[in-house]
């Protein structure tokens, strides 16, 4: 169970979101997902190995990296991720359910839109509508709560190069110097872009969907 | 044979699963193996290179290591996952069994071509009779297996969490010797994170446990106040009426395959004909 498998539960959802949606999940899976596992993941591959501290106390490196990084940005991106792309599951269900409904239903003879079960999309209204609504707006909330937890724990988002600690067993302040530094600030300045742009394509999905049925809503009573 | 391969073993047992199994099986795919796929395996893929103690003595960053970590959390979960995802085949077997009855009593009052065959083998089976007890069983040991391996964890690990240093006497260390291990905050931020979804992965399973007891009684009461709908056998019912409907469809379909015409003739022989008993 990896990302590829992620990709193919989410795939079959594609088909169900609106089209600020897809867009969504095609940035998701081409810009943040390709990139932790193709770029991101080597730059972080080495941190361990190559935080280097200005002592020979044995304990004192293992010691301050885990003061320094007490979870590591890649792990949080892979926490985010997962998190963000499975309200979308939520609908997947719902739509699974509203499809067996509708097929027992026309096995029973009452009239259902044929065009939909043919077509095999489904409209977003009623209760699915409150269903996709509701998953956006998670979606929302773990983009901030992640965005939030990255900025406490690595204020400000840069990476810097040294790191001063004094943590027992470490002798004193001992200077510690993080690798690859400007790469990493790099990566996370980008992974904070895409995430920012997800969050505003999920605002505008949000939006659109409110307003889709408001529009309604007049036409109804006209 | 990898997650992959029991992804695809177990997402056919899904068909078959109620709506709390099909939440459950998500949520053990998607928080617990992949979790551990992608995030945890690389917390602790440096465990024992990057585990140092206070020594130049050969061996004892060996022995010291051994010592405090008898099996890796890493090893644990897999085991565990394993052996919780396991029971559902159970049910898996049963089906197939099942399915293999179901074809020979087709055989027997000749129905047994192709089309028929196939629509035994795509038909969700009913949660009643020995497969409901099969069901039931499956659970209670996914509920015993989830709970045997968090007493263990409790016991190896006590208190979950991971200590930045241990003290290690074991021979050949000399007196007592402080030994570090590495990334000691995000194991447990990850140890606690396995620790939530399998609680959770437990609720669902006694919810599940529940539901399917409080249905089959409910069925029962049904059952008892209205004897006049009582079936003879599970097979016979089951075929009678859902089987001669799927002949309808299919000889409908073999004569015109448009789905309209499916449903022009459909309304009209719907008023005749049985309701189908697989919905």
């Amino acid at each position: 169970m990896d990302w590829g498998t992620l990709q193919d539960v989410l795939g079959g959802v594609n088909k169900h979101s609106t089209s600020i949606g897809k867009i969504w999940l095609t940035v998701l899976f081409i810009f943040r997902i390709m990139i932790l596992v193709v770029a991101a993941e080597r730059v972080w591959g080495d941190e361990q190995q190559d935080f280097v501290c200005n002592t020979l106390q044995p304990g004192c490196k293992n010691v301050c990296y885990d003061h320094f990084f007490p979870i590591s940005h890649i792990r949080l991106w892979a926490l985010q991720l997962i998190f963000v792309s499975t309200p979308a599951l939520l609908v997947a269900m719902h739509v699974a359910y509203r499809r067996h409904e509708m097929k027992r239903r026309f096995r029973h003879g009452e009239k259902i839109d044929i065009e939909e079960l043919k077509n095999e999309r489904i409209h977003i209204r009623g209760p699915l509508w409150w269903t996709y609504a509701s998953s956006i707006f998670f979606r929302i909330i773990f983009e901030a709560v992640f965005m939030y937890i990255f900025y406490y724990m690595y204020d400000g988002y840069q990476m810097p190069r040294l790191m001063k600690c004094s943590d027992w067993p470490c002798p004193n302040i001992v200077d510690c110097f993080v690798s690859r530094p400007t790469e990493k600030t790099t990566f996370t300045i980008f992974m904070l872009a895409v995430s920012g742009i997800c969050m505003v394509l999920n605002l505008a999905e949000l939006c659109y969907l409110v307003i889709k049925v408001c529009m309604k809503e007049p036409r109804k009573t006209t | 044979m990898n997650w992959a391969g029991l992804y695809t073993v177990l997402s056919g047992v899904n068909r078959h699963s109620t709506a709390i199994g099909r939440i459950w099986l998500s949520v053990i795919f998607i928080f617990r193996i992949m979790v551990l796929v992608v995030a945890a395996e690389s917390v602790w893929g440096d465990e024992k290179s990057a585990f140092t103690c206070n020594t130049q003595q050969p061996g004892c960053n060996s022995v010291c290591y051994d010592h405090f970590f008898p099996i890796s959390h890493i090893r644990l979960w897999a085991l565990q996952l394993i052996l919780v995802t396991t029971p559902a085949l159970l049910v898996a077997m049963h089906v197939a069994y099942q399915q293999h009855q179901e074809k020979k009593l087709l055989m027997l009052t000749g129905h047994a071509d192709a089309k028929h065959m196939e629509e035994v083998k795509k038909h969700k089976m009913r949660i009643s009779g020995s497969l409901w007890w099969t069901y039931v069983c499956s659970v209670v040991f996914r509920l015993l297996f989830e709970a045997v391996f968090m007493y263990i964890f409790y016991m190896l690990y006590p208190g979950y969490q991971m200590m930045r240093l241990v003290k290690c006497e074991a021979y050949p260390c000399p007196n007592t010797v402080d030994c570090f291990i590495s990334r000691p905050t995000e194991k447990t931020i990850f140890t606690v994170f396995m620790l939530v979804t399998s609680s959770i992965c437990i609720v669902l399973n006694m919810a599940e446990l529940i539901y399917l007891v409080v249905r089959a009684c409910a069925r029962r009461s049904h059952h008892n106040s209205n004897p006049s709908s009582g079936k003879s056998s599970f097979y016979g019912h089951k075929h009678s009426s859902e089987y001669k409907q799927n002949e309808i469809n299919q000889l409908l379909t073999e004569q015109d395959g448009s789905l309209k015409d499916m449903l022009r003739r459909n309304s009209g022989l719907q008023e005749k004909g049985d309701r189908c008993s697989a919905c």
